[in-house]
């Protein structure tokens, strides 16, 4: 799982059946100093997140546990809305 | 799931049982403001009917096989959606 910045929204009306109904967001993925790192990706929304928000995604087959994990098509999945960008810390507070 | 867009065909005749009917598309990534990123490309398979230079949603690894009629297929990247707009901030 990895931090990323929600940046964008993407609109598909032609999309694989399993897909109807998601939300899809445009997310660039951060380091652990909330650098931008790497390119944009597509993800779909499991958690109601929005534009600007920080929040937590999942690679792989494991991205489509949130939803029908037997035909839901997603190698990345946002998971989780972090509070605020002060509550990413690292080290001794 | 990244972005790409649709710069050919494939046709194969004698293929695994499981891709049998299915349509083998050639895409490349793109960034979000639709330009080409790099030189590299990938077949993906078309779950719903795309066609070509469309800009397509390309789910890749496993959960490729997740895809309505992919069941046990041997693929690792599938076509799961076309692009009709793409909003982003730009920093």
């Amino acid at each position: 799982m990895q931090l990323a910045r929600v940046i964008g929204t993407v609109v598909a009306t032609v999309k694989n059946d399993s897909l109807e109904g998601r939300k899809l967001l445009v997310i660039q993925s951060l380091d652990a100093n909330l650098q931008p790192q790497g390119a944009p990706l597509v993800a779909l929304d499991a958690i109601g997140a929005g534009t600007g928000e920080l929040i937590v995604w999942c690679r792989g087959k494991e991205a489509s546990f949130p939803f029908r994990r037997e035909d839901t098509p997603t190698d990345c999945t946002i998971i989780a809305i972090v509070d605020s960008d002060k509550h990413v810390t690292r080290g001794r507070r | 799931m990244i972005i790409a867009r649709i710069l050919g065909t494939v046709v194969s005749t004698q293929k695994d049982e499981r891709l049998r009917g299915k349509k083998l598309l050639i895409v490349r990534p793109l960034n979000l403001d639709g330009t080409e990123a790099g030189s590299g490309y990938t077949i993906a398979v078309d779950t719903v009917g795309a066609g070509y230079h469309e800009r397509v949603l390309v789910v890749a690894g496993s959960s490729a096989r997740l895809a309505e009629g992919m069941k046990d297929a041997p693929v690792d990247a599938a076509i799961v959606g076309v692009i009709d707009t793409v909003d982003y901030v730009n920093d």
